[in-house]
């Protein structure tokens, strides 16, 4: 490199890393991004693996993006469009169905074809949603204090959060006490009598998690899907025109604008330290990078327990690193299809096939996909969030043709045995199989398959345990606990080694909030 | 790729809609409840406005959600459910009434009408089965949502009397205001109520889904030679402002879409207070509405009067004679005093029977008193002006006709006057 030496290196160009760097390269620091891949954007790429056929890998939608992160870099004006993503269409194994559109008038007459009831409750639920994902909001958007501190800045922060909770009124701090403790499955319970739509509504809560719709703590998760909608008109909740890469590359573009440098093919194999202090990295090629500042968009236990000596941190933390869940439990299908696939339930290549298509039609049926895991076997009947990009996005296949993305769960990393070829094709077949049970077309369509299992994902995308988020968003593992107590501030043992990746709060998804509250807490660090 | 499937319609069409769908040479649809329904059939609604006024329209009003209720506990349910007392609607007697959620916050406002001892008709804005459901708990009573299976015609107006008599088999010559019969229409089974949403003379005719265009064309038929015009939503809207009528999402929110407090109303700060009976035993929202009495609820609802004046005068200030709202507005309009925000207007039009620009408006209670001069905000030509009203007891247009009997024209009040106190009688069934 011939260019003055960087006052930060980012280890990782995946979108969080990207956020930190562009965030720290507009407050005026020399910013190096380094990423492994040939490509940026980590779980968030989009890449043509089979010619003509663009694959949104990993990530799939645009869900949590943060708006003032749109807003702040622009990313409007870097190439990001966000195309809506409006329906949800859960088809049933009787060849009925459930769509929610974004229609309200039409959801209610669809959710009325079900039960009056829930066609009524499903307001009333949106409503109390919306208000405590009003009040969750601004702690999403603020590092989270120390409950253990006495320093005075966490004592102001844990008294206006205090605050914050008192101020919501007895009926809504009961309903968030409720959200936090219960399952899915028995919140929504309490709601709705309609399977279909529990079942598709409690999925949210389950995705990413090795947990099961009846498993209690998993009716937080719910919230996160009207954070979106919160953000109503701005839509920061969609499908990204030309893939989740798109996104990536439009951060990436931003941070490149403020004079952030992003090297690909460029493995970093250490954080160099010298008494405590972060001061550069190793390349796997053996250069060595010197940065007074390194932060580190990779996930907490790679960061921790590969990228660093063990002597470097104290016994105490690499003990809770260690301990911090991170099993996964998703696997990801990609196809290329030669045509629409058409479904029993609601033949035909219309507006349904323009949202996402989720295959849970009971809780039991998800619960069950559960069981499957729990004893070390991927899901013979997974749950599925499909989304066809082409159908959206023409542009992400050949005219006339399709991508499919299939989102799947469960598939866990502990696979009895141990994930191998022969696993791998067994269990994209159980995905390919039931999936026609619902769209029988579809294995005629096939031109090309590929199957991620969490091992793949570990391989590929170096996500410890093939785990998307970054560690379980499990309410033990959020907030001031992610990704260790003490430890949720972005600071680390070590003094200038940040971290900025989804296992720091608030979290996974592609939201890109963990990067740009790093860089605050980078930025304010630097000005003592 | 998706445009060769027809799929099916996003939009319903109600039990009317072939017929309506004929006759709105408009092209002006509104949606209502998920229904598609005319805006205006004709390209203005002038006329259609006048024929409620001065002759009679016939007004599609089958998106209404309505619920029957039966059982031996029907009344006790009821008189949980409403604010007003259910054990004294006779039989055949039918109340306007608003109900609240447990802190006496509005949730809908609708018709109750007793069709026997044991057997109620409950209409509403919007969805309410749920909640009914939720009520009824522990009470030997029977919700069923008709709302599908029974479609609803409004034929108001002077002449509707008139046209009706000529088809029913029933005399109407004794059907009181908020009362209602079971006639045949044209050989047609249909529940005859003296109701509406026009502050006028008026029935509403309730029947089969199947049964809709065979009663429409007879009674257009029948109406022909009286003027009888078929009215859209966009006349009905100038006609309930007139009639001080409050509109569920428009002038005020369900309590339970409320995001927050403030989007809430109780019956008191929409001014149907005359429908609480505290003394009558426990309903939902009692408590809360006894101590909302005691204390004086915060706002009102009242009618507000442009001074022609002063919005003369803003637009002759710039050359221009004077644009006034021929089509309702609904949208949130600030009210001050002295240049305080003092409350908002949530409808209003210019009223063409009374030649005066009126508006129905949420005042804090200090301001609310009738002859109050305020100031609207108006935009008159691109720029934000106030104009000079006054507040006006509502309704704005109350013609005798609207409560009396044939014969008795005239006897129970005077057109545009209010009574004096308690119950005004534009908002109903009171009196």
């Amino acid at each position: 490199m011939t260019r003055a030496r960087p006052d930060a290196v980012i280890v990782g160009g995946g979108h969080n890393g990207l956020v930190n760097a562009a965030y720290l390269a507009r407050a005026g620091l020399n910013v190096l991004v380094l990423e492994r891949r040939h490509v940026l954007g980590g779980a968030a790429v989009t890449e043509e693996v089979f010619p003509g056929f663009r694959y949104c890998v990993c990530s799939y939608v645009v869900s949590l993006l943060r708006p003032e992160i749109i807003r702040d870099l622009d990313l409007a004006r870097h190439g990001l469009e966000i195309l809506p993503l409006e329906s949800t269409f859960t088809p049933l194994p009787d060849g009925d169905h459930l769509v929610r559109w974004a229609d309200h008038d039409r959801t209610r007459q669809e959710i009325h074809r079900h039960s009056h009831r829930d066609a009524e409750a499903y307001d009333e639920f949106g409503r109390l949603m919306v208000q405590l994902a009003m009040a969750v909001k601004p702690v999403l958007e603020m590092a989270p204090p120390d409950p253990a501190s006495w320093r005075p800045r966490n004592l102001a922060s844990m008294a206006r959060l205090a605050g914050h909770f008192r101020g919501l009124g007895a009926e809504k701090l009961a309903a968030l006490v409720k959200l936090m403790t219960m399952s899915s499955a028995d919140f929504l319970d309490e709601w709705f009598e309609t399977e279909a739509l529990k079942a598709t509504m409690s999925a949210s809560g389950i995705i990413g998690t090795f947990l099961g719709p009846r498993s209690p703590g998993t009716a937080y998760v719910l919230l996160h899907h009207y954070m979106g909608e919160i953000d109503g008109a701005f839509r920061a909740w969609g499908f990204a025109r030309g893939g989740t890469g798109a996104v990536s590359e439009a951060i990436a573009s931003a941070a490149r604008g403020f004079g952030a440098r992003v090297r690909t093919e460029a493995p970093v194999e250490r954080i160099l330290t010298r008494g405590g202090r972060a001061v550069g990295v190793l390349l796997a090629s053996g250069e060595e990078i010197e940065a007074p500042i390194v932060v580190s968009g990779v996930d907490p236990k790679r960061t921790f327990l590969d990228l660093l000596e063990p002597e470097d941190l104290p016994r105490d933390f690499v003990d809770a690193i260690r301990r911090f869940r991170i099993r996964g439990s998703s696997g990801k299908v990609n196809l290329a299809l030669a045509g629409a696939p058409s479904f029993t339930a609601l033949p035909g290549d219309g507006a349904h096939l323009r949202g996402a298509i989720s295959i849970s039609p009971t809780v039991e049926y998800l619960e069950r996909a559960y069981d499957d895991a729990k004893y070390g076997a991927f899901s013979k009947r997974p749950y599925m969030d499909i989304v066809l990009p082409s159908m959206i996005d023409p542009g992400m296949a050949p005219p006339g043709r399709h991508v499919m993305s299939i989102f799947v769960q469960y598939a866990p990393y502990e696979l009895d045995g141990g994930w191998n070829d022969a696993r791998r094709e067994a269990f994209g077949d159980a995905v390919i199989d039931t999936l026609c049970e619902y769209a029988p077309d579809l294995s005629d369509l096939i031109l090309h398959r590929q199957v991620l299992t969490p091992a793949d994902m570990e391989e590929t995308f170096g996500l410890t345990g093939g785990n998307i988020f970054h560690g379980e968003l499990s309410l033990h593992q959020l907030f001031f606990l992610r990704p260790a107590p003490g430890w949720a501030d972005y600071r680390t043992p070590i003094a200038n080694l940040y971290l900025c990746g989804s296992g720091a709060h608030p979290g996974g998804g592609v939201c890109g909030a963990p990067g740009r509250l790093a860089a605050a807490r980078i930025l304010r660090d630097r000005r003592r | 790729m998706c445009l060769k499937r027809m799929e099916a319609p996003l939009l319903r069409g109600t039990p009317l809609h072939p017929r309506t769908s004929q006759l709105c040479q408009a092209q002006n649809w509104r949606r209502w409840a998920g229904y598609v329904v005319a805006g205006s059939y004709e390209l203005l609604h002038e006329r259609e406005y006048f024929a409620i006024r001065t002759t009679a329209a016939l007004i599609d009003v089958s998106p209404l959600y309505k619920y029957q209720v039966t059982g031996p506990d029907a009344e006790r349910f009821l008189n949980r459910l409403i604010p007003r007392d259910v054990e004294r609607c006779a039989v055949h007697q039918v109340l306007y009434t608003p109900w609240c959620d447990d802190a006496g916050k509005v949730i809908d406002d609708g018709t109750v009408a007793r069709l026997d001892p044991d057997a109620f008709r409950l209409t509403s804005g919007e969805p309410n089965l749920r909640w009914l459901q939720d009520v009824a708990a522990g009470l030997a009573v029977t919700i069923g949502d008709i709302s599908e299976s029974l479609a609803a015609l409004a034929l108001q107006g002077p002449a509707s009397r008139e046209i009706l008599q000529r088809l029913s088999d029933a005399s109407l010559a004794d059907l009181r205001f908020f009362r209602l019969t079971h006639a045949l229409v044209a050989g047609i089974p249909t529940t005859i109520t003296r109701t509406g949403y026009t502050g006028d003379l008026g029935y509403e005719l309730w029947v089969e889904p199947d049964q809709a265009i065979p009663l429409w064309d007879r009674l257009t038929d029948a109406g022909a030679g009286y003027g009888l015009l078929p009215a859209g939503m966009l006349a009905l809207d100038v006609a309930r402002i007139e009639a001080g009528l409050p509109l569920i999402d428009v002038d005020y929110i369900p309590s339970n879409k409320a995001l927050i407090e403030q989007q809430k109303s109780s019956p008191y700060e929409l001014d149907l207070g005359w429908t609480v009976r505290l003394d009558k035993g426990p309903f939902v929202g009692r408590q809360a509405l006894v101590a909302e009495e005691a204390r004086g609820p915060a706002w009102r609802f009242t009618g507000l009067e442009v001074a022609w004046d002063s919005i003369e005068g803003l637009y002759a200030e710039l050359g221009l004679p004077p644009a006034l709202p021929l089509t309702a507005w609904r949208v949130s309009v600030p009210v001050y005093s002295k240049g305080e925000q003092v409350g908002y207007a949530t409808s209003g039009c210019w009223s063409p029977i009374l030649k005066r620009y009126i508006a129905l408006a949420h005042l804090r209670s200090a301001w609310a008193e009738p002859g109050t001069e305020l100031e609207m905000e108006v935009t008159v030509e691109h720029r934000r002006r106030r104009a000079a009203v006054r507040v006006v007891r509502k309704p704005f247009f109350d013609p005798p006709r609207k409560r009396a009997l044939p014969g008795a024209e005239g006897v129970r009040g005077v057109s545009g006057s209010a009574p004096a106190s308690g119950a005004p009688s534009g908002a109903g069934d009171a009196g």
